[in-house]
Formats: structure tokens, C-alpha cells, sequence
């Protein structure tokens, strides 16, 4: 190799930093979390009242003080509920858990919105949205102890199984919500994912099928501004709620730790959907305090700065300042909260315990609804194995 | 009149017609499904006859075609979704795997998903990349999917009925090339089970195994091989998930000798489980190693050399001299 061709294979520096280099520039980040945020309740729980939000805040207007308390043990219980999953994580009791703490404002707010006829498709962090479907917490554990794959019964509390595979859920929303709307009926369907899921094709294509058939969806984004460890950055050049209006439908860009804006925000667009307005996108602008799951390492990439900014907009502290303000709380309503906080834990922790080892033919259930012969086959072969060991626990029997 | 003559692509239609006539419930949807009744013309008329809220036009979106139609199977409806064309369902796969696969056994049985996909499938019409592929192993190695191909217009009328009817997700293999090929239908009659494999054609000296557009090739093969003297049965497999070991495992009993025939490729086909599972169960009434023939593991190739790639007769009969020469 000469001199000569090694020099013409380094990069060419140009001292006037010419055309190219310039068009290379890296794009600046947005700064998109000032202007368009829809906002009722300041992170000092103060109330807010502009002309802004007064098409949302019509939503909210007539609340009543039982109701805020409703909301703030709504996002106390689950606060507390999420502290004991994670816990039971640490103790070795779950495999995996994926922590909602810090969107407990948007989960609440926009679960609170919907009405018991709607429907509704979450991720697999939506513990909170659970909560407000009436969907027993101890069911959301079975996946991530690992005794099942979902749990519960999707059609018992109109809410769907947790969907791991990301944004996949938003498809299946918006065809039940043209389901919906052929039938004829007025419920609406909310769909659940975050900012990471707005980078995956579904989401595009949910998007589509929404506008086009004008389905009766809202589509709530929880922008916790990080997917694991990469940043909404890398999801996204323009606020996230702005895709909305390519497709032809509005979005709106929420204080996700605001339980009360999150409330009047997803009620507008609920709304909207079961009035024939056809979809809306809400993105509900929050912060993931935890990891994304019990599996990695937020220090790895953030900083406790970051975490120190978002902890001073925590959704359960302002909502609690503005109870307590207003005269809308008293002492014995947050002692007897602590214990029902207290409560829930400990039945939390025995259930889990509790929670037996499926029965070894499960493998083999529900794999098919009509029945398979080569299912059939292999679980004649299986059960026929385990039978040979001379210890081995009869079928329907617990090990 | 029961009994009618229908090539395979006017079945189809006409047992899609008579399952929107039979049950509100079933739609039908997909890319130019509507008014143009799809570039088949599978569907022709259906949607002038059922209108937009039955016969539905998609976005170019396969991913979404599947995923609204799980979304809309939750909601009580029967959908019955066309991908154009075998070569472009892969867009949908991850939905078809992850989803639609699992929703039921995710659900402890609580839900069903009775979806069916329509795929025209496999090579012979000249046409360009992702045009002509067979991929129904990709689909057969999914646990909670049903995989079926018809080969002939009464399987192809009366398959489709039991696909729509079933509440497992079903993926219907349509052989392509076949769809202009004639045959009788008796709408009136009681079809056999869906995933029951028949006798094509009876035989002594060896089996042929094959499903879809194959099933016509081997049964030329057997015409041509009588002439030389050689009884050849053909067993049409109409399933590949699940197979009919059990009809394939009584024509070798009696024939001794078995030779799969498919368009997909070889290697990991169905006619390696198939070669596997009736060694098993046949090792000793084996007078030879049971033989496949199907494409090669390469891409599929351009139109000009589809038919060396294909199997045709001269191949067939060639893995059965092979086979008699054991």
C-alpha cells in the first residue's frame, strides 16, 4: 500500500467545512415539551384555567370532591400495588416486572375516562388502567411469575390480554373498533402503547385503518420518554401527537402526570369516538421513574438529574396538595387510605405466593379451540412420559 | 342443481357468497377484494351483492389487513382476509405468529379467533418475484394455526365453508395455477372432515403424497406410469397442519413405497416431517427410504426457469423409478 492511496482513504478535511459537511449536520433535538401541553392541574397542584384547555376542562368542570378522592386512592393503591410487584421481583418470587411508577396520572386519568362498555387494549404496564377496569390485580402477576401467558378473561372487564410484541395491540384496537361500529353500538376502544411502539409499523398501519374507516379508537400514547434505554429521540423528530394530524385526525399532546388533565383529555376523545368523530391520538407526555423492567439498569443511561426534575411533577403529590387546598380531604381519609395501602400489599404478597405451578398438560391446553391431532398426539406421548416416573405427580395434581 | 361444474377460483367464490349469505357475521377483506373482486377475481360480485360493510377494501397494509381482522374477530366478527399474493404475507407474519397463533391459548381458551387467510400460492403462472411461493411450512411450524390447501373446485367449495366455520385461525393455501381448472361440486353433499386426507387415486406399487397444485401433477404421473405397467395411489394430503398421518400410513402399508411431492422447497418441508413421521410408523413394511421431490433451496427463480425449478412429471417419475429400484 502506498503513502499515496492511504491519505486518499482518509476522511478529507475541509477548512472552509464546505457544502456537504454542513448538510450532514446532525438534526437539532426537538424541544417539544413547552408549548402545546394540556395542562389542569400544576405540578404545585394548583388549578389551572386558560382558554387553552376550556374546550377539556368542560370535561372536568363538574367533578366532585369524592371523585378526586377516588382518583388519588385510584393512583395511591396503585403505586402501592406496583412497590409490591417490584418487590416480589427482587424477593424472587416474580420473573419479571415492568414498573408503571410515575405514570400512575396517565393510566388513572385516561382508565377513569372510559365507561364499563368500552374497551380497552393495553401493553403490558397498563397495571393502573387495570386497576380502573376493575380487572383484580393479582391476575396481571400469572405472566410475570410465569404460571401463564395472560390470565384473565379479556371479555370479563373489556379489557384485553397484556400484549408483549409492541404496538401489535393498536391493530387489534382499531379492528374492534370497526367492529363496533358495524354493530351499530356507541362504546369506543382505547389503545395503549408507548413512545418506543410509535416507531413500529402497527402503529402506522392502525393509524391508516382508523382514519380510513373512521373507527371509534383513541389511541393513548404514554411518552415516558425512554424505550428501554433509547430516548423518544430516537423514535421521533417532531412531538409525538403531530403524527396525528397526517392521518387526518386530531392529537393532543397531555400533561401525563396531570390525573385530572389525563381524565378531561381522553373523555374529549372517548367521546368524539362514540359520536362518529373517528379516532384521536393522545399523547400523554410523562416519565418512566423506574426501570423499563426489572431487568435493566436505568443508571446505565440517565441521569439523576433527569430523575430529580420529573420526581418534583410526581402525579400522586399534586394531586394530594390540591385535595388538601381545596379542603377536599381530611387526615382520616389519608390514614385509611395507608391502610388499605397496607392491605393491598400484604393480600398482594400472600396471593402470589400462593399462586400455584400450572398443571404439567397445560402446555397442551388451549392451543386450539376445535381440537389437533398432532396436539392430541403429543399430549397422549407427554402424559405417558410422566407417568413412567414412578414419583411422578398424577395429571390434574398440584407438584 | 346440486351438482354443478365450477373451476376452483368460482368455488371459492361462491362458498364465500354462501357463507356471507348463511352467517352476518363473516366479511371479507383485502387489497382489491371490492369492486375489481380481487386480481384473481376471487371475489367478483360479492361486494356488489353484500355491500362495503361486509366485502371490505383495505389500505395496501398486510400487517393491518390481519391485525384488524384479529381485532375484529374479538368483536364476534368471522373474517375471511386475502393476502394477494403467497410472496407478500410476510409483512403479516409477525401478526399471523404472535398474535392471532396465540390469542387463544394467551386467553385460556376464554376467546377464539376464527380468522381466515386466504393466500394464493405457489409458481406455474409466469409471473415475477414474490409472485409464486409456497410457504405453508412457515406456517405449519406455528402451533395454533390450521393449514389446508384444496386441490381440486369440490375441496376448494366445501374447505372454505369448514375454514370459515372452524374457530381456530385457518390459513387456506389457494393453488393458484389451478384456479381456471374445472371440477364438479355437489353443494348438497356431506364433506368429509377438513383436515382428513382422501385417496385421489388407488394404487399398489407405491404412493404419491401431495396437496394443492401438485396433486394434479402426480396424478398424471400415476396415468402415465399405468402405461408402463406401475400402479401408483395418490393420497391428497388437503392438510398440512394438521396431517393425516393415519391415511398416508394405511396407502404405504399397502404400497410399500412412498414419495412426497410438493412446490416448497425440500429441505425442512412438509415432506420431511412427512418422510420422518411414516418411518416411524412404518420402518418395517418400507421397501425403500421414502423419497421427496419439490424445490430447491434457493430463492425462487425468474419466470423463465420455473419450470425446471417446479416438479413436473418427468421428476416424479423419476423419484418413483428410484424408489422401485429399491
Amino acid at each position: 500500500m502506498t503513502v499515496e492511496s492511504t491519505a486518499a482513504r482518509k476522511p478529507r478535511r475541509s477548512s472552509t467545512g464546505g457544502g456537504k459537511r454542513a448538510s450532514a449536520k446532525k438534526p437539532a433535538p426537538q424541544k417539544s415539551n413547552e408549548p402545546e401541553l394540556i395542562q389542569l392541574l400544576t405540578p404545585e397542584g394548583k388549578r389551572v384555567k386558560d382558554a387553552k384547555n376550556a374546550v377539556y376542562d368542560a370535561y372536568v368542570a363538574d367533578i366532585t370532591a369524592e371523585e378526586l378522592r377516588g382518583l388519588y386512592r385510584d393512583m395511591v393503591l396503585t403505586r402501592r400495588f406496583d412497590a409490591e410487584a417490584t418487590a416480589l421481583q427482587r424477593q424472587g418470587e416474580l420473573g419479571l416486572w415492568a414498573s408503571l411508577l410515575g405514570q400512575e396520572a396517565a393510566q388513572i386519568g385516561s382508565g377513569r375516562a372510559t365507561r364499563d362498555d368500552d374497551y380497552v387494549f393495553p401493553t403490558y404496564r397498563e397495571h393502573g388502567v387495570a386497576w380502573c377496569r376493575g380487572v383484580d390485580p393479582t391476575n396481571l402477576l400469572g405472566m410475570f411469575r410465569g404460571v401463564n401467558n395472560g390470565g384473565w378473561d379479556p371479555n370479563g372487564n373489556n379489557f384485553h390480554l397484556y400484549t408483549i410484541v409492541i404496538g401489535s395491540q393498536t391493530l387489534h384496537a382499531t379492528g374492534y373498533a370497526m367492529g363496533v361500529a358495524k354493530d351499530g353500538a356507541d362504546s369506543a376502544v382505547i389503545a395503549y402503547f408507548g413512545d418506543g411502539a410509535s416507531s413500529q409499523g402497527d402503529v402506522a398501519e392502525s393509524f391508516t385503518f382508523s382514519a380510513v374507516y373512521n373507527a371509534p379508537v383513541v389511541f393513548f400514547c404514554q411518552n415516558n420518554q425512554w424505550a428501554i434505554s433509547e430516548p423518544t429521540e430516537k423514535q421521533t423528530r417532531v412531538p409525538l401527537y403531530q403524527r396525528a394530524q397526517g392521518y387526518g385526525f386530531p392529537g393532543v399532546r397531555v400533561d401525563g402526570n396531570d390525573v385530572l388533565a389525563c381524565l378531561a383529555v381522553t373523555k374529549w376523545a372517548l367521546e368524539r369516538a362514540r359520536t362518529g368523530e373517528g379516532p384521536a391520538l393522545i399523547e400523554a407526555f410523562t416519565y418512566r421513574m423506574g426501570a423499563h423492567t426489572t431487568s435493566d439498569d436505568p443508571s446505565k443511561y440517565r441521569n439523576d438529574d433527569e430523575r430529580a426534575a420529573w420526581e418534583a411533577k410526581d402525579p400522586i403529590l399534586r394531586l394530594r396538595a390540591y385535595l388538601e387546598s381545596e379542603g377536599h380531604a381530611d387526615e382520616g381519609f389519608f390514614a385509611e387510605l395507608d391502610d388499605e395501602s397496607e392491605a393491598l400489599g400484604k393480600r398482594v404478597r400472600e396471593v402470589v405466593r400462593a399462586m400455584p405451578d400450572p398443571d404439567l398438560m397445560a402446555i397442551f391446553e388451549n392451543v386450539y379451540a376445535d381440537g389437533h391431532a398432532l396436539v392430541d398426539e403429543e399430549r397422549a406421548q407427554f402424559a405417558a412420559y410422566q407417568a413412567s416416573f414412578a414419583d411422578a405427580p398424577a395429571a390434574g395434581e398440584v407438584k | 342443481m346440486a351438482v354443478q361444474k365450477l373451476p376452483i377460483a368460482k368455488a371459492i367464490n361462491e362458498s364465500l357468497r354462501t357463507a356471507l349469505e348463511n352467517d352476518p357475521k363473516v366479511l371479507i377483506m383485502g387489497e382489491d377484494v371490492g369492486k375489481l373482486g380481487g386480481v384473481f377475481r376471487v371475489t367478483d360480485g360479492l361486494q356488489k351483492d353484500f355491500g362495503e360493510e361486509r366485502v371490505i377494501d383495505t389500505p395496501l397494509a398486510e400487517s393491518g389487513i390481519v391485525g384488524t381482522a384479529i381485532g375484529l374477530a374479538l368483536r364476534g366478527y368471522r373474517p375471511v382476509v386475502e393476502i394477494q399474493f403467497d410472496g407478500f404475507v410476510f409483512p403479516a407474519y409477525d401478526q399471523i405468529v404472535t398474535q392471532l397463533a396465540k390469542m387463544h391459548a394467551r386467553a385460556l381458551g376464554k376467546i377464539k379467533m376464527p380468522v381466515v387467510i386466504r393466500i394464493p400460492y405457489g409458481g406455474g403462472i409466469g409471473a415475477v418475484e414474490h409472485h409464486s411461493e409456497s410457504p405453508e411450512t412457515l406456517f405449519a411450524h406455528v402451533a395454533g394455526l390450521k393449514v389446508v390447501s384444496p386441490s381440486n373446485s369440490a375441496d376448494a367449495y366445501w374447505m372454505m365453508q369448514q375454514a370459515i366455520q372452524s374457530d381456530d385461525p385457518v390459513i387456506f393455501f389457494e393453488p393458484k395455477r389451478r384456479y381456471w381448472d374445472k371440477g364438479e361440486v355437489d353443494k348438497e353433499a356431506i364433506p368429509g372432515p377438513l383436515h382428513k386426507a382422501t385417496v385421489a387415486r388407488e394404487g399398489t406399487d407405491l404412493t404419491l403424497a401431495a396437496y394443492g397444485p401438485m396433486v394434479k401433477v402426480c396424478l398424471e404421473a400415476a396415468a402415465a406410469a399405468e402405461e408402463e405397467g406401475k400402479s401408483l395411489e395418490v393420497v391428497d394430503l388437503r392438510s398440512m397442519s394438521p396431517v393425516d398421518f393415519d391415511t398416508v400410513q394405511a396407502s404405504v402399508e399397502k404400497t410399500r413405497r412412498l414419495v412426497v411431492v410438493h412446490e416448497a422447497p425440500v429441505f425442512l418441508g412438509t415432506g420431511a416431517e412427512i418422510a420422518a413421521r411414516i418411518t416411524e410408523r412404518c420402518f418395517y413394511h418400507l421397501e425403500a427410504p421414502v423419497l421427496r421431490v419439490g424445490g430447491y433451496h434457493a430463492p425462487y427463480p425468474p419466470a423463465r426457469l420455473e419450470e425446471e425449478y417446479l416438479p413436473g412429471l418427468d421428476r416424479v417419475l423419476d423419484a418413483v423409478d428410484r424408489s422401485l429400484a429399491y
